[in-house]
């Protein structure tokens, strides 16, 4: 009896994943296949889901009407640049508060996240006026700051919460045996934390990668990544549904790609069998 | 080289008084044991002596240096943690090499110095695994090795037994007892466990509350306790408390009478109980006797003894073996060794 109901229920429940994770997947599909239909295909009232005629004219087409590759690259550089730029100073941010804490810490961690809190929009102005004042609109310099300005909170925050698994008698012992606070960070806490700092490095390459406020208000033709490259196909001349989409999966695949492999390297728990 | 002198050694967190005004000479070579119940101030002392806790006030001498501001690698000394704390991305002969490196000790001294500590720790099989891959005995060795190729002027050892089990506890014990032996250097010790406290040590200080109640050689604690505290801290299992009523020109308010030193008579004694539960060691048994007004009583008796539960036994002890406390629960025995050992 209670066997067949909770059968029954894994069932319901099984069903009830794959319908939730389909609903959220679809739109990713449907972009996906609009980009291989022609632009009539893909505005017609009775759309067909497999049953049209395939075509890469859309890839031909964008490839040859934009720099895909300029994009690529400054989306690459914002992304990797902006990370990087934050894990350097994310990581001493995270080791003083992890080992190290005052009683203002947990306030200072708030505080961060905060901000996190506030719709970027309220500071649109201000941040305009401060980039046209130093000439950073339009560039990637300008782009890997502000990225690394609204991702240093989340950085902070999962650094902080990997540093504070780590054992401090690991880094006591460092201590003793003659490590400088550099040589600590390098040769003991880095490699130990290598899982976290994977992780967050490549939670901050995506994020930086699809964020599309700031790098659509902030750049034009120099500095656009592949979100303004997107935007550019859904504006003054009307809406290109096949363009559009054949776009938005050449933006989306290669971190889509990255997460994929990467995905394997974040799980492999190091610091197992140092403390008992 | 290798002893340590605290000079009214002080220790805060916030308005907490962790360490009490405390001095302490140990001295070079010496097995010292700090021991204590938990929260008593011992590994805050140690952590201390370490350089990992900064010294509210007072003054940490090694070697007759001042190194109360030294940082922990400047002291020259090596601690072995409870957790092992290993390097777990690093090989075995990587964790011992750490130290060695730190201080840029030539490769060939540092092959040399860790294939000697390997050996004398039956390590040498292991030197390229992972701490992950060794069992917790194996860790704590490769813990004492780190420890030991440094050729420190002390080693700090903070319960580095109790995630061990009980029978390597044992084994692990006699190897840190000889391991002291034959490097002769001072070794200060820090543990909960009296048994362990009472075996290994030269000389055993008991902490309690953040001050030093005694200090001492294993027997003198165990033969002239200073107060309450000690009696009942040392010996296993512990001493026995019987409380007198107040009387005039009389200091002594307790009687502590250690479990193997009741006599089991037939005829007379000075307390009469019912034999309760009794456990049975093998070559001994502890029977805990009911005593009306007194309470229970733990009683060692031969491991053959046919006394049984529910037996009516008499008790009395020798003059010699009842240890008095006055009011304050301080030892009015003769000579106590508390201040002129410190």
């Amino acid at each position: 009896m209670s066997t067949n109901a909770s059968f029954r229920s894994k069932v319901f429940y099984t069903a009830l994943a794959w319908l939730i994770s389909g609903l959220i997947f679809f739109p990713i599909l449907w972009t996906f296949i609009t980009s291989f239909k022609t632009e009539a295909e893909a505005i017609s009232a009775t759309p067909s889901l497999f049953m049209f005629e395939w075509t890469l004219q859309n890839y031909s087409d964008v490839l040859a009407r934009s720099p895909y590759f300029d994009h690529f690259i400054n989306s690459v550089v914002i992304a990797l640049g902006s990370s990087v730029v934050g894990l350097l100073i994310a990581i001493p941010a995270a080791w003083s508060m992890a080992f190290v804490p005052t009683k203002r810490t947990k306030n200072l961690l708030m505080w961060m996240l905060s901000t996190k809190m506030l719709p970027p929009v309220g500071v649109l102005i201000p941040i305009y006026l401060l980039f046209r004042d130093f000439s950073l609109l339009d560039t990637k310099l300008g782009l890997v700051i502000v990225m690394t300005l609204i991702n240093l909170p989340i950085m902070v925050w999962m650094l902080y919460t990997y540093f504070r698994e780590i054992p401090h008698e690991i880094l006591e012992a460092a201590r003793m045996d003659g490590a400088s606070i550099t040589e600590e960070i390098f040769h003991v806490l880095l490699p130990i934390a290598l899982p976290g700092i994977a992780s967050t490095l490549l939670l901050n390459v995506i994020l930086a990668w699809n964020e599309a406020f700031w790098t659509l208000i902030l750049s034009a033709a120099n500095a656009a990544p592949l979100t303004a490259f997107i935007a550019s196909y859904s504006s003054p001349e009307g809406l290109f549904y096949a363009k559009l989409s054949a776009a938005s999966v050449m933006a989306i695949v290669p971190i889509l790609i990255l997460g994929w492999f990467s995905q394997k390297q974040l799980v492999r728990g190091l610091s197992f069998g140092a403390v008992k | 080289m290798g002893s340590i002198t605290l000079k009214q050694v002080t220790k805060n967190f916030g308005d907490v008084n962790v360490i009490r005004p405390l001095d302490l000479a140990i001295r070079d070579g010496e097995f010292i044991v700090f021991v204590g119940p938990s929260g008593c101030g011992k590994s805050t002392l140690l952590r201390m002596i370490a350089g990992l806790e900064d010294t509210s006030s007072g003054i940490i001498e090694i070697d007759g240096q001042d190194a109360t501001q030294l940082a922990p690698a400047k002291r020259g000394l090596a601690m072995v943690f409870q957790s092992y704390a290993l390097y777990p991305h690093m090989s075995v002969r990587n964790n011992i090499a750490f130290p060695l490196k730190r201080a840029k000790v030539p490769a060939a001294e540092i092959a040399q110095k860790i294939d000697a500590a390997a050996k004398m720790l039956n390590l040498t099989d292991y030197l390229d695994r992972k701490p992950g891959q060794l069992s917790g005995g194996q860790r704590q060795r490769v813990a004492i090795g780190r420890a030991i190729v440094r050729q420190p002027s002390a080693f700090l050892f903070d319960e580095p037994l109790s995630n061990l089990d009980a029978s390597l506890r044992v084994n692990m014990r006699l190897e840190i007892t000889e391991l002291h032996k034959s490097l002769g250097t001072t070794m200060v010790y820090v543990t909960h466990d009296q048994v362990e406290a009472m075996t290994m040590a030269d000389r055993i200080a008991v902490f309690n509350g953040g001050v030093i109640e005694q200090v001492g050689t294993p027997l003198e604690l165990y033969k002239q306790p200073v107060n309450k505290f000690v009696a009942g801290f040392i010996g296993s299992p512990k001493m026995n408390f019987i409380e007198v009523e107040a009387q005039a020109n009389q200091l002594t308010r307790t009687l502590g009478v250690r479990p193997e030193h009741f006599k089991i008579n037939e005829d007379a004694g000075m307390w009469t109980g019912k034999v309760g539960v009794i456990e049975h060691l093998g070559s001994e048994s502890f029977l805990h006797v009911h005593v009306d007004g007194i309470g229970t009583l733990t009683v060692k008796a031969d491991g053959d003894s046919p006394i049984r539960s529910g037996d009516q036994i008499r008790l009395s002890a020798a003059d010699d073996k009842i240890h008095k406390f006055d009011a304050a629960g301080n030892s009015l025995n003769a000579t106590p060794v508390a201040a002129s050992q410190v």
